[in-house]
């Protein structure tokens, strides 16, 4: 092997992640707190009244980067348990079951987030269109990940059981995604997209891309936060760990 | 092949077969995944026979006609359109020129008799100012083309 390639799998390791992840979560949630304090003063403050929908649409700012976050999430989840399964490295594992928590979280509140803007604006709190369907599949299929983790004791296996259901599972972003493009939904097409210009005013537009931003950081700052716990419990019987200043002395 | 290449392989072919099998329930699936039909397919005989269904377009200009505590209104999807009773509170952004879904069924009168309403919202967000730039330009327009 050359030495690059030494250089790139260094990290892959838990025990020199484990620092890296320490030094890099300061950074994380203090750019999640610029962002969101910019994101959420254009919430509320800069941001215009819709012509149609009042004060109400000011909740786009939250469903819209949450419901992002949901999607974008499980797409990196399923890749690190992809790598796992092909190259059966630690590491993959350990952040894939991270994720999971996170992904949930944004999920749940996409869905909880879209009931509220529902009410007042449709007219209902749920309809079972294919874009809501879908999105309340995925928050299952985080919710089975999490589960089906947990239920099994080794965590070798139980990284390969979550994997397979990880991947299985990935199917169902494409189909949150166009369901909107594919089918006829009372969800709303897409306002912000890459192939066609933005539907929005200016202003709200950047505000919801500046909290994106913020769930962005905000994410990573606690899926580190999270694996650097799973590698303390994991590896709990290394001597490297026994090593640590935050571990040696507590009768550990 | 190493065994890693062969679980890459493996991996790939698992997820290429599962995304044919999802694209193919999917496709089957098609009429049964729509939320609401449209009033072109109600007169291509589409719709379901003797069932509720939903009916979705958009609430043709001027149509709307309230008789005591029901509304009348005409959906349309600019090609076919389908008159619409329904008795009820309508949601917020139920507008002339919008969007809107009707369950419901039709009657033996061609009417279609909705027990639920709700308003079809779309992609556009916009200042009240901007709209209404919007609308003087589109104004402008088809005073021009006249």
């Amino acid at each position: 092997m050359n030495n690059k390639i030494i250089n790139w799998f260094k990290y892959a390791s838990p025990q020199s992640f484990y620092p890296l992840a320490g030094k890099m979560i300061p950074w994380f949630w203090a750019l999640a707190a610029i962002f969101g304090g910019i994101g959420l003063w254009i919430t509320f403050f800069a941001a215009p009244t819709d012509f149609q929908q009042g004060e109400g649409y000011r909740i786009i700012f939250i469903h819209v980067p949450a419901a992002w976050m949901s999607m974008f999430i499980y797409i990196v989840m399923a890749g690190w348990a992809a790598l796992g399964l092909a190259l059966n490295t630690r590491l993959s594992g350990m952040m894939a079951q991270a994720l999971a928590p996170t992904g949930a979280i944004m999920a749940f509140l996409s869905l909880w987030t879209g009931a509220f803007w529902g009410k007042p604006m449709w007219g209902a709190w749920w309809v079972w269109d294919a874009r809501l369907t879908s999105a309340l599949i995925l928050f299952f299929l985080y919710i089975g990940f999490i589960a089906l983790q947990a239920a099994i004791d080794d965590p070798r296996r139980a990284d390969k059981a979550g994997a397979i259901l990880a991947l299985v599972g990935v199917v169902n972003v494409p189909i949150i995604y166009f369901s909107v493009k594919w089918w006829n939904t009372l969800h709303q097409g897409a306002s912000v997209s890459l192939t066609k210009a933005p539907t929005m005013a200016a202003t709200m537009l950047w505000g919801m891309l500046i909290m994106a931003l913020a769930f962005w950081m905000y994410s990573i700052a606690v899926a580190l936060t999270r694996v650097r716990a799973i590698i303390l419990e994991r590896e709990a019987h290394t001597e490297w760990v026994k090593e640590l200043p935050e571990v040696k002395g507590t009768g550990q | 092949m190493k065994p890693r290449h062969k679980r890459i392989a493996l991996i790939g072919g698992g997820l290429a077969a599962l995304g044919i099998a999802a694209a193919l329930v999917l496709n089957a699936l098609n009429s049964n995944i729509a939320f609401f039909v449209t009033p072109t397919e109600i007169a291509e005989g589409k719709a379901p026979q003797g069932k509720t269904f939903r009916v979705g377009g958009m609430v043709k200009e001027g149509s709307l006609r309230r008789d005591n505590l029901t509304v009348h209104f005409v959906i349309t999807d600019t090609a076919k359109e389908v008159p619409v009773a329904y008795t009820g509170i309508l949601p917020d952004l139920f507008m002339e020129g919008k969007g809107a879904v009707a369950q419901g069924r039709i009657g033996a009168d061609g009417v279609f008799a909705a027990s639920e309403v709700l308003a079809k919202h779309d992609e556009n967000y916009m200042p009240p100012e901007a709209q209404h730039a919007v609308d003087q330009a589109q104004k402008t327009g088809q005073t021009l083309k006249q």
